[in-house]
This record gives structure tokens, sequence and C-alpha cells, in this order.
């Protein structure tokens, strides 16, 4: 496969007060151009903080993270985040959430009128052009993730990294979102990397799920191959064979293989 | 009489007819309608205050009034001082001018030296609330500073400048500044985790970050800090300006004290506390209108 993004080799442990605590160990993850890859384990196995070292928001211990064969170790728009509870940011409407980002990214490169329909493109893009003019307080849950996948998408992120997007959402608007996202990336053939913890949409979403065991020093257990064609849809899916073998691989990886133990630290 | 009960007798027949029409053709109820509700609203917040003002004033007069007493009445101070009272803005002369003036300029000096301190004290405390070291470092000197009184900087501003009316301006900047600095630098402390990584991933410069990300996430407490600030100012401002004379309201306190006008000195009293709460609202008003959306999140 042709590597696009590469996790080569990372640890991370966290120092405090001469105690050390690993968190990760030994990650290697090759991904490539256009795939959608999903992680998935239990809460504390360390996923979302693998996802801040793709991100660049906090550095790696040992090894590096490679996007295009160059090493990336410090934040930037070409790896775009959809963080977990949205982060808009309350004092600017919709329409100025991503207009920071693009007038930012795009401010040299483009003219005034070019960012303009570059932020309403992407605010078309996930339904979201009707509310531009609303503050985050203003619009629901659903539609808050919304203007964040559209801030992160207007990056022209060459790897959109989502942090558990839908975790906070009803399951209504998880679903809807859903299919907003894979309708995106069929559209957009972007490079997706989510972190999860909901195995229907590990498997509904991604090509390959990534599976984490538990902490402290966790690593790689198993990498899950999900050869479903697309476009999906989730009620065709829900009696499909290669989905139910899919599902039941990611639940007997979670919850039998490495059962999550309430007494670790 | 008659004339009186035809217009009662007219107006039932005639309103009627008028709010039917009005309710056919509008949806919303048009703003005359909410005339009522809007006196109501100045009935409660006005009434209570005024009668409880009578009830001072009656019991001032009363205890004033007794032979003896060593401050004038209500009336007095009314009879005595009705120039400084009705004619706030009368000039006949370098140091006979109307209490409007005086105030005016001792604004101006605030003006000065809260603006300085207002600037001043967001910009160190943006650095306080930014920097682990800054923090260590700086604060427990300001701990320290913020606690002398405003008064206690005066001789050695006096001594530094040379001239009353910068001291004046520097003492109402040391007093003011430090509630803006320590509200400043908490509000930047508690710029959320979201939005920090939101600027690292767009990579926000400094500039960029100080004014989209931090001057509005910390601007409700960096108007807290301001509003302190301008009381304390204020409350500076009169002190100082005893001290130093030139035409403020301070030193025309102590011009009244020195030439046994005591009613003056009351009307003065009024006019200080007055503008002092006109400045406190102001503010608070500015910081509702800028703030809107940073509380909601």
């Amino acid at each position: 496969m042709n590597a696009y993004l590469k996790l080569d080799h990372i640890d991370k442990h966290f120092e405090r007060g001469g105690q050390r605590a690993e968190v990760l160990k030994d990650i290697n993850l090759t991904i490539g151009k256009g795939e959608f890859v999903s992680i998935i384990g239990h809460s504390g196995c360390g996923k979302s903080t693998l996802l801040n070292l793709v991100a660049g928001l906090t550095p790696v211990s040992c090894g590096a993270v490679l996007l295009e064969n160059r090493e990336v170790n410090a934040p930037g728009p070409e790896r775009a985040v959809v963080f977990q509870n949205h982060s808009l940011l309350p004092w600017l409407t919709v329409y100025e959430n991503v207009n920071l980002a693009v007038s930012k990214v795009f401010g040299r490169t483009k003219s005034k009128a070019e960012c303009h329909d570059w932020v309403m493109a992407n605010l078309d893009l996930v339904q979201m052009a009707h509310a531009k003019d609303k503050r985050p307080s203003e619009v629901s849950g659903g539609m808050k993730q919304r203007v964040g996948i559209a801030r992160a998408l207007a990056m022209e992120p060459k790897i959109l990294l989502l942090d558990e997007p839908f975790g906070a959402l009803d399951a209504l608007t998880r679903a809807h979102l859903q299919d907003a996202v894979m309708e995106i990336h069929l559209r957009l053939g972007n490079t997706m990397l989510m972190i999860t913890h909901d195995v229907d949409e590990a498997v509904l979403l991604s090509d390959r799920i990534v599976m984490m065991t538990n902490g402290p020093a966790a690593f790689i257990g198993d990498v899950l191959d999900v050869p479903m064609a697309r476009p999906r849809n989730r009620i065709e899916l829900a009696s499909d064979r290669m989905y139910l073998k899919c599902r039941e691989a990611v639940l007997k990886f979670l919850y039998e293989r490495h059962r999550f133990v309430e007494a670790a630290e | 009489m008659s004339a009186l009960a035809r217009t009662e007798k007219i107006v039932p027949t005639a309103m009627p007819k008028k709010s039917a029409s009005v309710l056919a053709f509008s949806r919303k109820p048009s703003s005359r309608f909410r005339a009522g509700p809007i006196a109501a609203a100045i009935a409660r917040n006005v009434v209570p205050p005024l009668v409880v003002m009578i009830i001072i004033l009656a019991l001032w007069q009363i205890l004033c009034s007794e032979v003896g007493a060593t401050l004038p009445p209500p009336s007095q101070v009314w009879q005595e001082s009705y120039d400084l009272i009705a004619y706030p803005f009368f000039n006949y002369g370098s140091q006979d001018i109307g209490l409007g003036w005086r105030v005016l300029i001792s604004l101006q000096r605030v003006a000065y030296g809260f603006g300085l301190a207002a600037v001043a004290g967001v910009l160190i405390g943006a650095v306080i609330g930014q920097s682990i070291w800054a923090m260590r470092g700086l604060d427990p000197i300001f701990q320290v500073l913020r606690t002398v009184p405003p008064l206690a900087w005066l001789p050695l501003s006096l001594a530094a400048f040379q001239d009353s009316n910068p001291s004046a301006i520097f003492v109402i900047f040391i007093t003011s500044i430090w509630p803006v600095i320590i509200n400043t630098a908490v509000g930047v402390r508690n710029i959320p985790q979201d939005y920090r990584n939101v600027a690292k991933v767009l990579c926000l410069n400094q500039f960029e970050f100080f004014f989209k990300i931090m001057l509005p996430s910390a601007a409700p407490y960096i108007f807290t800090g301001l509003r302190i600030g301008i009381g304390l100012s204020w409350l500076a401002i009169v002190a100082a300006e005893m001290l130093t004379g030139g035409v403020g309201i301070g030193f025309f306190i102590w011009d009244a004290w020195n030439s046994s006008r005591l009613p003056d000195i009351i009307v003065a009293l009024a006019y200080i506390g007055v503008v002092g709460f006109i400045l406190d609202k102001l503010v608070s008003a500015v910081g509702t209108i800028v703030t809107r959306g940073a509380c909601a999140s």
C-alpha cells in the first residue's frame, strides 16, 4: 500500500514529579491516501492521545509521524481536527468560525470573494449555509458539530482527524452526521482518521479498524479490514453478513480478548 | 364636570373599534402597547428609592434644624448652593466655575490615567496569564504593591513628575491598574484548552491569538477588572486633587472646607456619587455589549 500517513515506532509517556506513565508503546500504522481508518478501544487506552500525537498537539516521546514521507511534529492546518466538543468560538458566528480558518489558510492565495465562496461552499457541504449568521449557542449540538466539520474541511487538509466527533450527540443526530461524513468522504475522497468507542460506527464508516489494547502502555492489538463496497447503507447493512462478521470481530476483540478492567488504574 | 363626563363616555365607544382594527391587520403587537409594562417597570425601579430619599432628607432636615447643629440641613443647602445645583456649567472666571466643568476636568484626568491603566493592565495581565514564569516572578510583587493606598504614591510621583497634573494622573493609573492586571491574568489562564488547540491547528501567531482568541475569551474577566478599576480611580482622583490643587472636583471640596462653605461640599458629594455611579454603569454596559457572545458556550 502507498504510505500517505505513517506512524513509525511511536512511544508516548508522560512524566510528572519523577513518575513515568507509559501511555502508548510501539505504535506502527500506515494509512493510504483516501482511506478511512478508525481507532477503537476502551476509554483510557490512549486513543485520544494517539490522535493528538498525529495532530501535533502533543509531542511524541519516541518515534515519528510521517505525512507524505516528511516528519511532522507541530500542529498545522494540513492535519485538521474535528474536536469532540466542536470547539467553536462562541463569540463568532457560524460563518466567522469557518472564515477564521479560511482566511488564515487561504488568506494569501485567495481573494476575498473567493474566500467567501469557499466558506459558503463548505457550509453548504454540511448543510449549514442557512444558519451562517447564527452564533454557536443558537444552534443545536448536531449543527455545531456540522460546523466543526465544515471548519476542518475548509482547511483542505491532507488528512482529517476526527476525535470522537459524534460522542456527545444523541443516536438519531449521530446517524445523520455519520451519513453526512460518509457522503463527504465519498465525494471528496479525503483521508480520514477517526477515534471512536462505538463499534457500529467504526464498522459502518471505516475501510480499516485499528483496535487498541488496554493501557497502560497500550499498543495496536489488531487491524481489521472492512471489505464492504461503498456507498454503504445502514439499513441494508443491518442484515449484511460481512457487516455482522466485522462487527463480531471487533466485539470479540473488545470484550473477550481485551476486556476493560475497571479496577486497573 | 359635564365635559369630563362626556369625554369619559366617548372613550369606551371609540376604543373597541380602534383595537379591533389594529388586531385584524398586524400580527405583532405594535410598540405603543408596550407603554404599559415600561411604565410599570419605571414605577418599580424609581418609586422606592425616591420614597427612601424623601424620608432621609426629612430626617436630615429634622436632625440638623436644631440650634447648635454642626451640619447644614437640606433646606439651607438648597438656598445657599442653589447656583451650584441649578447651573452646573456657569463660568465666571478661572476659579469660579460650575461643578459640571470641575467634574469634566476630573474626568479628563481619570480618562488619561484609567485609559493608560486599562491598556497596560490588559497587556501585562495577558503576559502573566500566558507565562508561568512571568506569573511566578511578578505576582508576589503585584500582590504587595496593590495594597499600597493610592495617596501614598502621591509624594513619590510629585517628586518624579515635578508637576501636579501628571502626578494626579499617575496616582489614578497606579490605583486602577492592579485589578485590571489580576483579572486579565485569571481570564487568560482560564481560556479553555479547546480554544488553544484550535489556535494551534490553525497556526495562529501570537498577535492573532491575542486579538482573536485571548481578548474575546477573557473579555468577561477583563471587564470585571475594568469595572473595579474605574471605581477605584474615581475614589483616588478626589483624594489626589485635594492635595494637588487645580480645578478638579476634589480641590473644590478642599477649597470649600477652607472657606467654611459646608453646603457646597454636600452638593459636590452628590455630584461625585452620581458621576461615580454613571461611570460604573457605563463600563458595565460596554462590558455586556462586548461580551455578548463570550459567556454562552
